[in-house]
């Protein structure tokens, strides 16, 4: 049935903003955390969407979204002169973690806007189905 | 056609059909930030006309009538968007018309099972002959 179709690719694209919401929130968690070395210091992470085509049939067309995995920014950590901070390597460096907090608020934005119209979707679905279970009454 | 000969119509198949379409309306706006995805939908009234003009001609005895439908049914049933701007991605979903769509296919929804409530009410009272 379509429509139980339509509540299930809402739920997954909803699940998925969910994650995107939860990387962004780690990074903006960790926007502060610095390291001795490039490698110690915080990565923004970013989930990957990917369209499930595995139930796409004849006269099923459902295309659900999934997250396959997290990518981890290999934008450089910028370096800055801070003798006082006790990560501060030996000659008084520390490495900055490599989050844009702009990106982040717009990413983060844009994930509670998609989240959102996918709750709509799911209403909207739960109303025509409420209609036609109540056919004929 | 009488009505009770056939009571629901072209309600059914239209009821049937707007259900298919908020399946692949669903899957655009669930997948509005996967790249390279393409937004597809269905030629509502396209699809609709092939339910209604029976079958294919046939030219000899032994010709098998496909009805327009059956051929019609599956991928060629469902078309690719065209965009109204492009985008870096790949991704041709636009949300305004996309939920525009939606909310216009959900909306025909109701209308199609309004009518078909008056239909089976219909039917209901000529049966009860009240």
């Amino acid at each position: 049935m379509s429509m139980l179709t339509a509540l299930k690719i809402s739920s997954s694209a909803m699940t998925a903003q969910m994650v995107r919401m939860n990387t962004t929130a780690s990074n903006l968690a960790n926007m502060d955390v610095v390291g001795t070395t490039a490698d110690e210091a915080y990565k923004a992470k970013k989930p990957i969407f990917q369209t499930v085509m595995e139930n796409y049939t004849k006269n099923n067309f459902e295309a659900s979204v999934q997250v396959n995995g997290i990518h981890v920014s290999d934008r450089a950590n910028t370096k800055r002169y801070d003798p006082q901070n006790p990560a501060a390597s030996e000659d008084g460096y520390v490495f900055m973690s490599n989050v844009n907090s702009i990106e982040e608020m717009v990413d983060m934005t844009n994930a509670s806007r998609s989240y959102q119209t996918n709750v709509e979707v799911m209403n909207a679905t739960k109303k025509m189905m409420m209609a036609t279970l109540q056919l004929g009454k | 056609m009488s009505i009770l000969q056939n009571p629901l119509g072209i309600h059914g198949t239209a009821l049937k059909l707007r259900e298919q379409r908020t399946a692949v309306l669903a899957s655009n706006i669930a997948n509005v930030d996967t790249p390279n995805y393409k937004a597809r939908d269905m030629d509502f009234s396209s699809v609709m006309a092939a339910t209604q003009n029976n079958t294919m001609r046939t030219s000899h005895s032994r010709h098998i009538g496909v009805s327009n439908y059956q051929a019609l049914q599956g991928d060629s049933m469902i078309k690719y968007r065209m965009p109204n701007s492009a985008s870096l991605d790949g991704n041709t979903v636009e949300v305004n018309t996309e939920n525009n769509l939606f909310t216009e296919n959900s909306l025909r929804y109701q209308a199609t099972s309004t009518f078909l409530n008056n239909r089976i009410r219909g039917v209901m009272s000529a049966l009860r002959g009240e």
